[in-house]
């Protein structure tokens, strides 16, 4: 079902990842005091407001999961924040170099910015270990989704409360880049967005596809496998079926020696 | 609702007076943590930032030991399926526990307090007391929020004397800025600060978003 949505996204991200490339280098002006290194700009800002938006929207399929109980918006939430915390780390990345060619140092702190992803990324490091020691798959859902919601509210906050600190000792109106840049700046900056959010809604479609398929094949292997159970003899076909969705597999076949090992999850 | 949240509380306190599993331990924890910031910082005695930061970060580091222990005896007995299966509101926990956790600081603190005023602080602690009773109070409230919701959260995972410092520690970055920030001035002997309220606000929306959050989510963590 994601299959067909793909295809057009990932031509439109082809397109609009070498629209903003050819902007960035060609088009947009070479900034006056901080030379070809503000390029980075266009890179740096979209990862870190794309991040941003898939931390919050991790968090509102969280609460569509804890609504409705259908476990799919768990895995949306899931690829949301997964997708995040790698574009994160490249926010971190990007914002480091940013900062050694522009302040000459690797990490400064009075960027409220680059200090607060820095706290969410150490929050949402969690989530994973937090997600994978939990067994029961329908638990584990529940409890990532809890973990996804104030993860989002935390990330409201914990800009306000950065920000906070930093305009106490440094006061500062906008990041250096913000406030008034020439409008090709700004367009170039925009389709740099555009061409970031285009690249996190393809592999966030691609990776929902592709867990999709793997939950397809386990179930359509499962139900083979209760099949071959149930014309083994002496077997209780119904013994299968009772068990929930996803869970240890191990209890269906325990006297039947023909029945392939299913793989592990 | 109240009725169940009482009893409830009213069990945790009764055990901890008897067990003394939580607070004695979160105390003896904070006023070693103070030896060792004497001998880390190789100075007797601490003033302005640096022993407002001292102060926070071992008072929010006291703070894991109390939620690490939150959970424990609901886990360890089966409390938590009789919980489950009174008719009560599940709410009624959250609340119960988050209470205990905030009397377990203020405990905690009254010993932790005066102890860091005696072997580290330089300035004069009295005239500090009232503005930094306001700041530990208000946090204590996002703290015992926080700390129910996370307590509640690891309690579940196999690795939970990791995950739950884990995921405490990046939650209570708001609480150390607004606690740090707010005390370094109480500290250098100047008297009150002019950005008291500023700090005491973001504590209060802090407190207020968490307690909200949990009040919300509680329900979902303890399903079955």
């Amino acid at each position: 079902m994601y299959g067909r949505a793909l295809k057009p996204l990932a031509l439109a991200t082809a397109a609009g990842a070498a629209l903003a490339f050819g902007l960035i280098f060609f088009y947009a002006p070479l900034d006056a005091d901080q030379g070809f290194i503000q390029k980075i700009f266009y890179l740096h800002v979209p990862m870190a407001i794309v991040a941003l938006l898939g931390f919050l929207a991790g968090g509102v399929m969280a609460a569509m999961h804890l609504r409705t109980r259908r476990r799919v918006w768990d895995m949306r939430s899931y690829v949301a924040i997964h997708l995040s915390i790698i574009l994160a780390v490249g926010v971190l990345v990007t914002g480091s170099i940013w900062a050694k060619a522009s302040w000459g140092h690797w990490w400064v702190w009075d960027e409220p910015m680059l200090v607060s992803f820095l706290i969410i990324f150490l929050l949402y490091a969690v989530y994973q270990p937090l997600r994978f020691s939990i067994d029961d798959p329908e638990r584990q859902a529940r409890y990532a989704s809890v973990f996804a919601i104030s993860g989002a509210a935390f990330t409201v906050l914990n800009f306000v409360a950065v920000r906070m600190a930093a305009t106490y000792t440094h006061p500062r109106v906008f990041s250096q880049t913000g406030g008034n840049m020439p409008a090709e700046m700004f367009f170039t900056f925009l389709v740099s967005l555009a061409a970031m959010a285009l690249v996190f809604a393809t592999l966030w479609t691609l990776e929902l596809g592709s867990k999709s398929a793997s939950e397809r094949l386990r179930r359509a292997r499962r139900r083979l496998e209760r099949e071959a159970d149930g014309r083994a003899p002496g077997l209780d076909g119904e013994a299968g079926r009772t068990r929930p969705a996803g869970g240890a597999p191990a209890a269906v076949s325990v006297s039947a020696a023909s029945a392939p090992t299913p793989a592990p999850r | 609702m109240i009725g169940a949240a009482f009893a409830i509380l009213r069990k945790d306190l009764r055990v901890e007076l008897r067990a003394r599993e939580a607070v004695p331990a979160m105390a003896l924890f904070a006023v070693t943590a103070f030896v060792l910031f004497h001998f880390a910082f190789d100075r007797d005695a601490l003033d302005g930032d640096v022993a407002a930061g001292t102060l926070w970060i071992t008072l929010l580091l006291t703070t894991v030991l109390g939620v690490n222990r939150l959970f424990v005896a609901e886990r360890e007995q089966g409390g938590l399926e009789a919980m489950l299966l009174a008719p009560i509101d599940r709410t009624a926990i959250f609340l119960a526990k988050a209470t205990a956790l905030f009397l377990y600081l203020v405990a905690v603190e009254v010993v932790a307090v005066p102890a860091f005023a005696l072997l580290l602080l330089g300035p004069d602690l009295f005239a500090s007391l009232p503005a930094l009773s306001a700041l530990l109070l208000l946090a204590d409230l996002g703290l015992a929020a926080v700390g129910a919701l996370v307590g509640a959260l690891a309690a579940e995972t196999r690795a939970r004397e990791v995950i739950g410092p884990l995921l405490l520690l990046p939650l209570v970055v708001p609480l150390a800025i607004a606690g740090a920030q707010a005390t370094e001035p109480l500290f250098t002997g100047s008297g009150t600060p002019e950005d008291l309220g500023r700090w005491l606000g973001l504590m209060s929306l802090y407190a207020t978003i968490f307690v909200l959050l949990s009040v919300a989510l509680f329900d979902f963590l303890l399903e079955d």
